[in-house]
């Protein structure tokens, strides 16, 4: 029965102080406000930089979203940086890819792409500003870019370097070709390519966009290989998933040392760049940066701490009689530290509560900055976990020692004080 | 018997001066008993008062308190012992001002064990004993000081002490509040509560069934008051 009691006990204490405490706050109105202000503006910031952060994430990790975070780039690179490697020595060739579905399983498709520098034209009205892209069919699924109309290049339109061409609505309307373009033709150079389809339009995401709106059209991969062999090829490969991307590097770099003939000793003269390596690095940067945030602003709240001591130690003084009644009474010094400490820890979390009130004030003002990307900002749960937390601690701390000496009161001259 | 001193000894360092605020005190108080402690400022009388009440330590001697050897206690346990075994009373009253009457009365009971169920009926009892029933949720600027020491002492009462300790209960009241506070420890007394008060007031010593008169640190006499109390005595 009394161990049952104890525990209950504890909690009433805990309670009974709780109700003290606020009744005490209640009635210094004022004074606590004032000395919380500190603590109030910490976990103010707190939450506000954590969801400024929060929101700047959201936004460029979308970014990296609808650039496709299974995506490995394949560049030719001079070994070691060195100038006297000629480019015709390392380039990407289309042979060097034969193959590579069988031998790098977390692979999940893969593109070639090569590009013609020619200006394109229809009924006279010609545009230079084109992006005329050659490539492999993997390239709608890779990019998530289907064919809406008509159809995608087939094995022999490849296969024979056949002058068919996919444009987008874009470069439709640019060049004034009619609704119904498929199976019109458009000049590019001084060809003649078919179209057979529409593409779907790029996703216009800020940070990757490119800028302006390039016109693009697209012809098969074979075709400028046939017309232009020596142009540059870049490919871009697809994980299985972006948790494999490392794999599937591995495999990729394993497979191209062989197929360039590099021996053991040989440094690669070809570079991956797996956007997920980027999505790790802005993450770990991200979080480094968070760190960095809470911590300056963790400084803020022990200066508020201050004042929560300073304020404890004024009411521990200026009730030193009751301290002393209560003693007299029957109350342990246990009890006495308790009523003290609950009391600062009370006073911080109402704190922290308007800290966090406020802080989220900032978030919705911070949302509609313009320019600032920062429209999906919000405090997160852990977020307001966090300041409440660091509010209950900074009460722990620092309402320990004028709790201490209170408790440590000897009665007699406590009932004895003016 | 309730309390059994014996050779007392308080004995108090000031810069390099010793002071012996209690030399040797050996004192017996039974169950029911009504006593006065008289004597003039540093007679020791407040040192006794204190160790009565278990708020200070002797330096040396032996204190029973219901058969309890209190000298060797630690400061939790004398908490508990004050909580449960005596009730104070102050010259100046000491209710918490932002708290009604029976809040102050049930503060006691916050801090026991076996207080916490039912302390507002034990709350309500006590100031019903105290005659101040129908001011329960005054608080004390809203009550007279004859009043806020009835509060006081329904605050004493609450937990049933085996003694009430009361340190000159009449210091701040006129002489026919302090008649009437006087006559409640008279009914508390014969209602079987041992009370000990301290008083340098001939007058109020009076009321005492046993006088205590110390000087120096010592007792120097302890008897039955001569007179008998001036029970019912008319406004003078």
């Amino acid at each position: 029965m009394i161990l049952l009691r104890l525990p209950l006990m504890l909690l009433l204490l805990i309670y009974q102080s709780a109700v003290l405490a606020t009744g005490q706050i209640w009635s210094n109105k004022v004074r606590s406000m004032l000395t919380t202000i500190g603590i109030v503006i910490g976990v103010a910031s707190v939450t506000a930089v954590i969801a400024a952060l929060t929101g700047l994430r959201t936004y460029v990790l979308n970014n990296f979203e609808a650039l496709g975070t299974n995506k490995i780039f394949i560049f030719p690179m001079s070994p070691g940086n060195n100038r006297n490697v000629s480019w015709d020595q390392i380039r990407l060739r289309p042979e060097h890819f034969e193959g590579l579905l069988d031998h790098c399983p977390s692979i999940a498709n893969y593109t070639r792409i090569n590009h013609m520098s020619e200006p394109i034209s229809y009924n006279g009205r010609s545009e230079a500003e084109v992006d005329v892209q050659g490539i492999d069919t993997a390239w709608h699924k890779i990019e998530n870019r289907a064919v809406i109309d008509g159809q995608p290049f087939s094995l022999t339109n490849e296969a024979k370097g056949q002058p068919v061409c996919l444009i987008t609505r874009n470069t439709q309307e640019k060049l004034a070709i009619e609704a119904d373009c498929i199976g019109r033709s458009l000049m590019i150079g001084t060809s003649r390519f078919q179209i057979i389809g529409l593409v779907e339009a790029r996703v216009e995401s800020g940070m990757f966009g490119r800028g302006g709106q390039r016109l693009e059209v697209f012809v098969p991969f074979g075709t400028v290989q046939r017309r232009e062999p020596n142009s540059s090829v870049r490919v871009v490969a697809a994980s299985r998933s972006p948790d494999v991307s490392e794999e599937a590097q591995a495999e990729l770099t394993f497979f191209l040392r062989k197929r360039r003939r590099l021996g053991p000793t040989d440094p690669d003269n070809f570079q991956l760049q797996a956007v997920e390596q980027f999505v790790q690095q802005f993450k770990q940067t991200a979080q480094t940066i968070t760190l960095a945030a809470t911590g300056v602003v963790g400084i803020s709240l022990l200066v508020g701490g201050v004042g929560i001591m300073n304020i404890m130690l004024v009411s521990v003084s200026e009730r030193t009689r009751e301290i002393g009644l209560r003693k007299a009474v029957g109350a342990r010094p246990a009890a006495i530290l308790l009523q003290f400490l609950v009391e600062a820890v009370v006073l911080c979390f109402l704190a922290g509560l308007l800290g966090v009130l406020l802080g989220q004030g900032l978030t919705s003002l911070m949302a509609k900055i313009p320019n600032a990307n920062l429209g999906q900002a919000a405090v997160p749960g852990w977020a307001i976990a966090l300041a409440f937390g660091f509010a209950g601690t900074v009460g722990l701390v620092f309402g320990m020692f004028p709790a201490i000496k209170a408790a440590r009161l000897d009665p007699i001259e406590a009932l004895r004080h003016e | 018997m309730v309390i059994r001193l014996r050779d007392i000894t308080k004995v108090y360092k000031v810069g390099e001066e010793t002071i012996r605020a209690l030399d040797g005190v050996t004192l017996d108080v039974g169950q029911n008993e009504y006593v006065a402690i008289m004597g003039t400022s540093g007679s020791g009388k407040s040192t006794l008062m204190n160790i009565l009440g278990c708020l200070d330590r002797p330096t040396a001697g032996t204190y029973e308190l219901d058969g309890r050897l209190t000298t060797r206690m630690g400061a939790g346990a004398l908490a508990r012992v004050r909580n449960e075994r005596i009730g104070f009373v102050f010259q100046s009253f000491e209710l918490l001002p932002r708290f009604s009457a029976i809040k102050n009365v049930e503060l006691p009971l916050i801090y026991s064990a076996t207080g916490w169920w039912g302390r507002r009926r034990r709350a309500k009892a006590a100031l019903l004993t105290v005659g101040l029933g129908d001011r329960m949720r005054h608080r004390p600027n809203q009550l007279s000081g004859g009043q806020r020491q009835r509060v006081a002492i329904a605050r004493a009462l609450v937990n049933e002490p085996a003694i009430l300790l009361a340190d000159e209960p009449t210091g701040n009241l006129d002489s026919a509040t302090s008649e009437e506070i006087l006559g409640l420890f008279e009914q508390l007394h014969g209602r079987g509560q041992t009370i000990i008060m301290v008083t340098h007031e001939a007058d109020v010593a009076r009321h005492a069934h046993r006088v205590i008169r110390m000087r120096d640190g010592r007792v120097v006499s302890d008897g039955p008051m001569t007179k008998p109390p001036p029970a019912q005595e008319g406004p003078r």
